[in-house]
């Protein structure tokens, strides 16, 4: 399904900032030297690579996922329990922002679209983001929840895609998987720390997994699409990541006395655009200055 | 907390005197250094007191939470440099002191190595005594290379 211009076009792509590692100093920081956003947009305007129009519907469903949970993550700030809190939940979604960026850069490369146009200029139904994605904040041990879930899938995903054949699909995720790795430890971290604290916090912790539950079944979901790419080595097919999932979560509720809870599986249908109502808001927020002032920047 | 304002001074946020460390007098004990600790140590306890109304909102209350701990961060941001004070934060074990270090201090790339310790385990020189800690060593410039002159013919100097 990969073009070969779309393996071959990456001789440089993860050299990133000009210099990088040759211009370190024992004194002096630097920014480091990793794949940016801007690389992978830099690449597709030039056209050194443009994705299938199969790999762009994919890379649109994991850059909406990321995209999403940015927005929410970042409704944390200022908001969180402590400073020190606050902070960790703003970096997570950063590297959220950043994954979202680099998917949606490289999908729109198919369409003649930048990054903006597709997080700021799609309509509710035109949104790939599977619903665990978009639930509701609610108190800490909820987002706790929420990204404990996600951040498993996306490490057993991501570490997966980094031998996708399509070379760009494979660069953003050996980025993406080192910070998901991260941010596995953050939420395994406090999923132990509630469930092994007080009467209360457990009692939250598990109201936060027995709400984001019923969203894991659509985040293992094969289709059409993927079982395409799947079958190319663009992409691997969701439900092979559940049973290395299972066995991972299961792992950390053991160790903090948590059981997965028995509850029904939600429909989903967020990579066919049906979405939940929550998602409609969380545009509204996210979408409305773009378009109040199309082109704006500052 | 604010170690980045300047990235290219990445221990600039960090300060002679820790906040929650033990100070302890230097030289022989005068009623001025007493007071000077009797003041400090009701200082910190009222930030303690601040600190706990301000954190124990969302996850349980205030009575039977403690505040989390003051924790100091050391960065070292090179192999082959010394680990030098960043800064402080709260956290409520070790584990997640390293992590909020992680967080908090090494965002831009200023690090390879952390640090945790608790505040109350560093034990420092009192400011307050600062006078007699550290005058013997003023005017003896005999203790440093710079006083004495070169012998003629030694070589890598």
């Amino acid at each position: 399904m990969t073009s070969p211009d779309s393996i071959t076009g990456h001789g440089n792509i993860s050299t990133g900032v000009a210099g990088g590692d040759s211009n370190a100093s024992a004194t002096r920081i630097t920014p480091g030297n990793a794949l940016r956003p801007e690389d992978i947009a830099l690449e597709v305007r030039t056209g050194l690579t443009k994705p299938t129009d199969d790999v762009a519907e994919y890379a649109l469903r994991l850059g909406d996922d990321a995209l999403i949970l940015a927005q929410r993550l970042g409704h944390w700030i200022s908001r969180a329990p402590e400073l020190e809190e606050d902070v960790a939940l703003g970096n997570i979604a950063l590297d959220q922002l950043g994954h979202a960026r680099s998917f949606l850069s490289y999908a729109g490369g198919a369409w003649g679209k930048s990054e903006d146009d597709l997080a700021y200029f799609r309509r509710e139904h035109e949104f790939r983001s599977a619903h665990l994605f978009e639930q509701p904040n609610g108190d800490f041990a909820v987002t706790i929840a929420r990204q404990f879930l996600v951040s498993y899938y996306q490490y057993e995903l991501y570490r997966r895609l980094t031998e996708s054949t399509d070379a760009t699909l494979a660069a953003i995720s050996a980025k993406a998987v080192k910070e998901v790795d991260y941010h596995r430890d953050h939420s395994a971290q406090w999923i132990l720390r509630l469930g092994n604290g007080t009467d209360e916090s457990r009692r939250r912790m598990i109201h936060g997994i027995r709400l984001m539950w019923p969203y894991v079944n659509e985040i293992f979901e094969d289709d059409e699409l993927v079982l395409r790419l799947a079958q190319s080595g663009a992409a691997v097919a969701p439900s092979s990541l559940r049973d290395d999932f299972d066995a991972l979560i299961g792992e950390v509720l053991a160790e903090a006395g948590l059981e997965v809870p028995e509850v029904p599986a939600a429909p989903g249908g967020g990579r066919r655009g049906q979405h939940s109502e929550h998602l409609g808001y969380i545009l509204a927020e996210m979408q409305v200055l773009a378009r109040e002032h199309p082109g704006a920047s500052w | 907390m604010s170690p980045h304002g300047n990235p290219d001074v990445p221990a600039s946020g960090a300060s002679d005197v820790i906040r929650g460390a033990r100070q302890v007098s230097a030289g022989p004990p005068t009623a001025e250094a007493a007071a000077t600790e009797a003041q400090a140590a009701s200082t910190t306890s009222a930030d303690q007191a601040n600190i706990s109304t301000l954190s124990s909102e969302p996850v349980g209350h205030a009575t039977e939470n403690a505040a989390w701990g003051l924790w100091e961060v050391f960065v070292r941001s090179n192999r082959g440099l010394s680990h030098v004070h960043a800064g402080s934060l709260h956290a409520p074990d070790a584990a997640m002191a390293l992590r909020n270090a992680r967080d908090l201090y090494t965002r831009r790339n200023e690090g390879v190595s952390v640090w945790v310790v608790p505040a109350e385990a560093i034990t420092s020189s009192d400011p307050g005594t600062k006078g007699a800690f550290f005058e013997s060593p003023q005017g003896k410039d005999y203790r440093h290379a710079t006083y004495y002159t070169k012998s003629e013919g030694v070589k890598h100097l």
